[in-house]
């Protein structure tokens, strides 16, 4: 038995749309106290790119597609490990007067 | 087969990790747990990725060894230099490392987007257009990020403009669009390999072109717009991937940082196309300015601290300034002298405060300062009428009235906060230059502001003395 678990355009269409509101909503009533972490944040949660990169790299057949990919795995790395450790450092800076005390 | 359902599970658990967490990033009180769980669902998905070894094509098994090799040579060259960079860089450079970080993920982007287009046998032509879209919106997004981490670094001081740039760059796009067309319309054929290079080559020029005549004060809403296009590019390339994780990731990050460059464009008072089209901040819209009347007046540091000391009320009003001097942590200890003295003392933050919004809460939350001290400009500005001193350090178009006033002012109409309003103003300056956009403060002017000129460090230090002198 096989079972087909190919997208086709209209599912695509619906995650994407899913997505955006769900992007939309998430932000919508955040203080501007955490814009930048939240900016840091979200730009670590787009290096998941880097599974695409891994992707493209362990299917490689070709030297160019070897050396491409390569780059897309490093530099999609980097963004995530990047980004989850600027978004660590801002937060760790947010502790309430009460936990302090 | 197995293998492929698990991967597709662990992508479904990712996502779901990923908008978690942002969702609990998105309040103080839980915003440090959010970004502990977004890592784990990206750990989750990276590992996962590995069990495409256990479905590969046998064209590719000759090759197993090399790739192997290299995705694991790519993530710890990558990821170590990131993490370490990331670890290093002082807390002011923040907003360029996440400048920089996006424009790797956009880079990352155009690569798969490259390798897809080498590999050939595209399903669809849908697949095709989608893998197009997304290299060319990752290469902007790579070299404009490229160009922001400059302008933020200092590297690249002036905006860079001639006259018939929009023009060019117009030119420039429609150019990279049609031989994008050509890429799908000439797919495997022997044109190919040249229409991707060029088309790769006008995409990455774009990038420049388009953020160089952006003057630095806007770069903060540049970098948010481009984290918003990495995010709809990672999107796109996970549709030509077909892998939803991706596709889920990259649409809430495209649509979360658009809002965001919204949200922060409005703060500002200016419309997106105003920031990436318009000349703000050129001298020759400075120079039309009104005439400024009133002159100047300077006090020492330890007068201003001895008023603020016997102050009802105080409003600090920190700028990048403060940052850069690295002041943050004095001008704590000064405040808690205030608030020992049982002085009112409270933070106004303008939301472009520092080099991006929230930049400046971060900066004073480093020094301990209580959040629930810090307020926005808009819960604050009503309090200024009736406070006894507001304190402005490093900042300057946030508080200058012009922005009220004066109509032929490039900031007129952006939102500020009104410290014009206080009985008293002190402004800590470090010497009489104008600001980050080059126009003339009028507030500087004002019959109740007092200029305290020096390095913020310096003059916090004695007004810390000045308090200690006077039996703390």
């Amino acid at each position: 038995m096989t079972i087909d678990t190919s997208m086709t355009w209209l599912i695509a269409l619906y995650i994407f749309i899913l997505a955006a509101f769900t992007g939309y909503e998430v932000i919508s009533r955040v203080p501007s106290i955490l814009h930048t972490p939240l900016m840091s944040g979200s730009n670590f949660i787009h290096g998941i790119v880097v599974v695409g990169a891994l992707h493209a790299l362990l299917n490689a057949t070709s030297l160019f597609a070897e050396i491409i990919g390569f780059l897309g795995v490093a530099l999609g790395a980097a963004n995530a490990a990047g980004g989850y450790v600027v978004t660590d450092r801002m937060l760790a800076m947010f502790k309430s007067s009460g936990d302090r005390k | 087969m197995f293998a492929q359902h698990i991967m597709g599970l662990s992508g479904l658990v990712a996502a779901t990790l990923f908008i978690f967490g942002l969702k609990r990033m998105s309040s103080p009180a839980t915003a440090l747990s959010g970004i502990v769980v977004a890592g784990i669902g990206m750990v989750v998905a990276v590992a996962a990725s590995f069990l495409t070894l256990a479905d590969l094509p046998d064209a590719v098994r000759p090759h197993l060894a090399v790739n192997l090799a290299l995705a694991a040579l790519a993530l710890v060259l990558g990821g170590g230099w990131a993490w370490w960079r990331g670890r290093k860089v002082g807390v002011t450079a923040m907003p360029q490392m996440v400048a920089l970080y996006n424009g790797m993920g956009g880079g990352a982007a155009a690569a798969v987007a490259a390798v897809a287009l080498s590999a050939g046998g595209a399903e669809s032509a849908v697949i095709l257009a989608v893998t197009v879209a997304g290299a060319l919106i990752g290469s902007i997004s790579l070299t404009g990020s490229v160009i922001a981490w400059a302008k933020l670094d200092g590297k690249l001081d002036k905006p860079w403009r001639f006259g018939t740039q929009r023009i060019v760059n117009g030119l420039l796009f429609l150019a990279t669009v049609l031989l994008g067309i050509g890429i799908i319309a000439f797919f495997e054929t022997p044109a190919l390999p040249v229409l991707a290079v060029l088309f790769f080559a006008g995409a990455l020029a774009f990038g420049v072109m388009m953020t160089l005549p952006i003057g630095g004060a806007d770069m903060p809403v540049v970098i948010s717009l481009y984290n918003a296009f990495t995010g709809l590019a990672v999107g796109l390339e996970g549709y030509a991937l077909q892998n939803p994780a991706l596709m889920i990731a990259g649409m809430v990050v495209g649509s979360a940082g658009t809002l965001l460059t919204l949200l922060m464009a409005k703060a500002m008072n200016r419309s997106l196309a105003n920031v990436l089209f318009s000349n703000f901040g050129d001298g020759a819209a400075s120079a039309g300015g009104a005439e400024v009347h009133g002159q100047m007046k300077s006090s020492e540091a330890s007068d201003a601290a001895i008023g603020m000391r016997y102050a009802a009320s105080v409003i600090i009003i920190p700028g990048y300034g403060l940052a850069v001097a690295q002041a943050q942590q004095k001008l704590y200890e000064f405040v808690k002298l205030l608030q020992a003295a049982g002085v009112d003392v409270k933070f106004a933050i303008h939301p472009v405060a520092g080099r991006m919004p929230g930049h400046m809460n971060v900066l004073l939350a480093e020094a301990g300062v209580p959040y629930d001290i810090i307020f926005d400009m808009e819960d604050i500005n009503d309090a200024f009428a009736s406070t006894d001193v507001a304190l402005v350090i490093g900042a300057n178009d946030v508080v200058n009235p012009a922005a009220r006033t004066d109509k032929s002012s490039p900031i007129y109409g952006m939102p500020i906060l009104n410290a014009d309003q206080a009985h008293q103003v002190y402004v800590v300056k470090r010497g009489q230059g104008k600001g980050y956009s080059g126009v003339e403060n009028l507030l500087f002017y004002g019959e109740n502001c007092s200029m305290v000129y020096g390095d913020a460090q310096a003059v916090l230090t004695q007004m810390v003395q000045a308090v200690k002198d006077i039996g703390g």
